[in-house]
């Protein structure tokens, strides 16, 4: 019996001291009409080595195609000494941090994370992380609308060129709660947020700004100019940002006078492997005045009886578990386990090491653009400044493209033509410091056959 | 047992009603209430100017174990309030609740409301059974 | 055991060089351009490995301690799970990869959906909520969606028993629903004559969990659910406490309309620290349409995403992607791991165990809140006696079980029981286990007896004593300073 350690007399013992004549009796609560009679539906038990040759058959049949996909979840280099220390079975199997004295080892690392994320986004306070950076949008949104007394509206104004996907996450989880969302079109030449897209806001009753930085498209918007225009309408200022774009940009915290109010995002580009889209985990960071509004788990230091500094977890007074209904949200847990890899990854490369690693992206995603845009067909759609990702048009539906492109072994990208039917045939390239010059000459080769 | 006022009026949500001699009314929680919540780490008090319904949510008292939401007593416009004293000293609450760990004052728009609410004797009827 | 901050390992130039490009250099232009770097660690390669190294052996864990916490299943996490989730193929894969180059990945997440609709007797399932919270979250919104469908516009009471978890009432806020709470009867049932005066109208659903929070088995489910469907609404399970029913009963066939799982629990996924979990939610027919997205889908041998197209009345998307994948694999293969058999057992098991403790724990002179009643695959141990006779109270007990080298059971939930210790041993713990933590119990309720003030003062073989949690909230120091 896999994982069931009871020997038959341990069960007639253990019968013996409950006074019951057999493991059924102690069902007899439930109703027989209810009880199950077989689960037919459920195949016979593997052992661990057939188990692991179907997972393998199954790996195999999807194989490692050439990955040149970012739209949100991007591939790195992530050293071994990351996951090797993460599966630790200490940290692994190790649960909610309840019990401070108990978990010291999770509650410190929670709380050098908190310190290098609000560094790292120029803000005064993280949290211990929440679901994933759609999510935490959400959150954001909810945490605005809480912390602007003086708005009325719960109005947010979305730029277009805000990941779409994170949009629509933000609607489904706000549903019940009254927020509106106005989607602000993007300026089709740049394929950044214009002013005139603002100004038709200006004066508005408007509770809080979206920005993404980079965009959606890669570009880099003009978040000084944003950052004011919300201060000087009275509205939050949202910031969506790539962790490790933060390596090479200006930090949310010193956008525009007075910076960004609440900043998330997906930390999965630090140590969090692509593994088909989660886990991975969204950051928040805010400033101090707004920390009592900030949902999830937050770690303090302080000391014990003895004087001893520890850490612990705390403000859990705003939280599910004591609030009920009142709470700042239902978030009960956070992705303790992505966060420990990304602490460790951080640790690993430091900022120096992050800032190469962001520069290597941004120098194979040129090296990407130059290659395919000799090929006939292939058009750079914003020649602005951009991080790791470029939208290139090309000359039929990218659907089809990309059907071909994955039966040579390549992930060729993200298909724009659906959400952004302005764009045309639209495809969004990522190739991050994993990309050498080699790949994406493959990647040339073939999407030139493919054109032809 | 408690600390309950005869001169003070009460919500059975554990808040007290002082009416002052100008009629406004201060309003804080009792000595039960800052006991069951422990030692108090942040007070939320309702800005100057901020009309409040009776019965309805007008602060949130913190603790490390718990958050509820003060009640106002009474309805009328908030005309002071202690967020001075008490962001620096969240535990004048704990030390001395009828005191200086007041949270807000209240000038009442219907005086009418005062005489339904408990007087020290009822309310410690009220305290006894949540005792037990 | 004390390890610094890693900052203050921190020497200017230090970093592990071998794991980035470094010749790269960046074109930002002036404005963009970040000008004082993050401080974030500067330390050799070896000293990051040594740091956190020695943080993990700072922690309490399933595979280093007993962990009976009550709710929370810390069942054995199978190696295997973690090694098969993390083949290089299923790690590498985009999540926005081709169906074409997807199918291997497909078929375990499309038989997961179907073994996880036949354990809990449901018609359809959604693997992306992304936490129990968020699974609460969809299924809330389904039953929402579910009315607002039919022009039952008026719908917005979702009724909640007084122990339920605090995510229950929480998450029925954050759907714009007003929450109405029932009391329990002293044997641990909702009190279903409260339940009938609650139901009117205004009833969107009821959230239950059965077993109950209390730790016993709502003997008059079927009851509940007919009184709530004639009344018009739908009942929602929380599937908290699923690992005392799995391959017992079917919450389906309860009548729950709507489930979600914990496959952090139930399914043994890892806990890591507080996260990531998973909440699967199941829906019967009625919710069908209603299941966040995506969706796998077969069409004959082929696997696909369905999404909106294929859900028009999908309550949306929860997360960016598909939800946890890396957790769902490792459902996945703990499901095949046990088989039909294993699936079986568990809950035999777990019943087992708890049953056992509780009687142990009884014989040794501790109350049960509920005496009368059977365990489930949890139990309740309340120490009102001990806290008002010895001044000893829930708190100390569990701080002083981690001296003896136990985490502490659940304390303080459910609410409704003072002083309570809820306690879950799960299937995967061995008699002796289970037998040394009644000795451990026995031992300070001894010491409890003889000298309060030791148990009172513990724990004091960790890395800390007792911190200060009012100065943790008051004097907030939540990052750290340097200089």
């Amino acid at each position: 019996m896999p994982f069931i350690p009871h020997t038959e007399t341990d069960v007639r013992e253990m019968l013996a001291a409950i006074g019951a004549p057999s493991i059924d009796a102690l069902f007899e609560e439930i109703p027989a009409a209810l009880r199950i009679k077989s689960l037919d539906g459920i195949p016979e038990a593997l052992t661990e080595m057939e188990t692991g040759r179907l997972m393998q058959q199954r790996a195999s049949r999807d194989g490692r195609p050439l990955n040149f996909l970012g739209a949100g979840a991007y591939e790195h280099h992530i050293p071994a000494a990351v996951w090797a220390i993460v599966t630790r079975g200490e940290f692994y199997s190790a649960y909610t941090p309840y019990q401070a004295e108990a978990s010291q080892g999770t509650l410190q690392l929670l709380y050098e994370y908190q310190s290098m994320m609000a560094s790292l986004t120029a803000m005064q306070v993280s949290n211990a992380s929440l679901y994933d950076g759609a999510s935490a949008l959400a959150e954001a949104c909810l945490m605005a609308v809480r912390a602007h007394r003086k708005s009325k509206s719960a109005r947010i104004l979305v730029p277009a060129a805000v990941n779409p996907t994170y949009l629509e996450v933000a609607r489904a989880i706000t549903e019940g709660q009254n927020l509106k969302f106005d989607v602000l079109p993007y300026d089709a030449p740049s394929g950044t947020l214009g002013t005139s897209s603002l100004d038709a806001y200006k004066g508005q009753d408007i509770t809080a700004v979206v920005v993404q930085q980079p965009n959606f498209f890669g570009l880099l918007e003009d978040v000084d100019a944003i950052t004011d225009w919300a201060a000087a309408n009275n509205a939050l200022l949202i910031a969506v940002v790539n962790p490790l774009s933060l390596a090479l940009l200006k930090p949310p915290g010193e956008w525009g006078t007075k910076g960004a109010d609440i900043v998330v995002g997906d930390g999965q580009p630090f140590g969090v492997p692509l593994s088909s889209g989660g886990p991975y985990f969204g950051f928040m960071t805010t400033k101090l005045e707004h920390v009592r509004q900030m949902p999830g788990r937050i770690i303090g230091r302080t000391v014990d009886l003895d004087g001893k500094p520890g850490f612990t977890l705390t403000l859990q007074a705003r939280e599910q578990h004591i609030r009920r209904s009142k709470a700042t949200s239902n978030i009960c847990t956070n992705q303790g386990l992505l966060v420990t890899a990304a602490t460790i990854h951080m640790s690993l490369l430091g900022s120096a090491g992050l800032e190469k690693v962001a520069a290597a992206s941004q120098t194979q995603t040129s090296a990407l653009v130059a290659a395919l845009t000799r090929i006939k067909g292939v058009k750079l759609a914003f020649s602005g400044p951009r991080f790791h990702e470029a939208v290139l048009q090309l000359d039929r539906k990218v659907s089809d493209v990309l059907d071909a492109l994955a039966k040579r072994g390549i992930v060729g990208g993200y298909d724009l033509s659906r959400q952004y039917p302005d764009l045309g045939n639209a495809l969004l390239v990522c190739a991050t410091e994993t990309r050498t010059d080699e790949d994406i000459a493959q990647y040339a080769k073939i999407l030139g056959e493919v054109l032809k | 047992m408690s600390s309950i006022p005869s001169n003070l009026k009460y919500l059975d949500s554990h808040e007290w009603a002082r009416v002052e001699s100008d009629g406004t009314v201060t309003i804080g929680i009792s000595d039960h209430a800052q006991g069951a919540l422990g030692d108090l780490v942040f007070v939320e008090v309702p800005e100057v100017g901020r009309a409040l319904t009776k019965g309805g949510a007008a602060a949130v008292v913190e603790s490390v174990k718990a958050a509820s939401d003060v009640y106002s007593p009474v309805s009328g416009q908030v005309i002071a309030n202690n967020s001075e004293a008490l962001s620096a000293t969240p535990e004048l609450v704990n030390s001395d609740p009828y005191g200086q760990g007041w949270l807000f004052k209240v000038k009442p728009s219907n005086s009418g409301e005062l005489s339904s609410l408990l007087d020290a004797k009822a309310y410690e009827k009220v305290v006894e059974e949540a005792g037990h | 055991m004390h390890e610094p901050l890693i900052f203050t390992h921190s020497r200017t130039g230090r970093s592990a060089a071998g794991q980035y490009p470094q010749a790269a250099a960046a074109e930002v232009p002036e404005k963009f351009r970040r000008k004082k770097r993050a401080e974030l660690p500067e330390v050799s390669e070896l000293q990051a490995v040594r740091h956190f190294t020695r943080l993990s052996q700072l922690n309490f864990s399933i595979d280093t301690h007993f962990y009976p916490l009550g709710s929370c299943t810390m069942k054995y996490n199978p190696r295997a799970c973690n090694q098969f989730a993390m083949l290089p193929e299923f790690l590498g894969r985009h999540p926005l990869a081709p169906d074409s180059v997807s199918q291997g990945f497909l078929a375990c997440m499309f038989e997961l959906q179907e073994m996880l609709k036949e354990v809990t007797g449901m018609k359809g399932v959604s693997l992306t909520p992304m936490a129990g919270a968020q699974g609460e979250f969809a299924g809330v919104a389904m039953i929402r969606a579910y009315h607002k469908a039919r022009g039952d516009l008026d719908r917005t009471e979702i009724i909640v028993p007084d122990a339920a978890h605090g995510t229950n009432p929480a998450t029925a806020t954050m759907c714009g629903c007003t929450v109405v709470e029932i009391p329990s009867l002293p044997n641990g049932d909702t009190d279903v004559e409260a339940l009938k005066q609650a139901l009117g109208p205004r009833t969107a659903g009821i959230m239950l969990t059965n077993p109950s929070t209390l730790g016993v088995f709502e003997r008059r489910i079927q009851e509940i659910a007919k009184l709530v469907h004639d009344a018009g609404g739908l009942l929602y399970y929380d599937g908290a406490n699923l690992n005392a029913i799995l391959g017992k009963v079917r919450p389906g066939t309860m009548g729950f309309d709507v489930i979600h799982m914990n496959l952090h629990k139930t399914f043994s996924t890892p806990h890591g620290g507080g996260g990531p979990g998973s909440g699967a939610v199941g829906v019967g027919e009625r919710l069908l349409p209603f299941l966040p997205i995506p969706i796998v889908g077969r069409d004959g041998d082929r696997y696909r995403w369905l999404d909106a197209q294929d859900l028009p009345q999908t309550i949306g998307r929860l997360s960016a992607f598909m939800g946890n994948a890396g957790v769902l694999l490792r459902a996945y293969v703990y499901m095949r791991m046990l088989g039909r058999a294993g699936m079986q057992r568990v809950a035999e098991y777990a019943a087992l165990n708890a049953n056992y403790m509780l009687a142990r724990l009884q014989q040794a002179g501790f109350d049960a809140a509920y005496p009368g009643r059977r365990a489930s695959h949890e139990f309740i141990i309340t120490l009102k006696r001990q806290a008002k006779q010895l001044g000893v109270n829930a708190m100390d007990f569990a701080k002083r079980l981690l001296d003896h080298g136990f985490h502490a059971p659940t304390t303080y939930f459910p609410l409704l029981v003072p002083e309570c210790l809820l306690i879950e041993p799960t299937e995967t713990e061995a008699k002796e286990e289970l037998d040394a933590f009644i000795e451990a119990m026995i031992a300070i309720q001894r010491e409890a007896e003889q000298d309060a003030a030791k148990v009172k003062g513990a724990p004091y073989t960790l890395p800390v004593r007792r911190l200060d949690d009012v100065r943790a909230a008051k004097q907030l120091d939540l990052t750290y300073q340097r200089g």
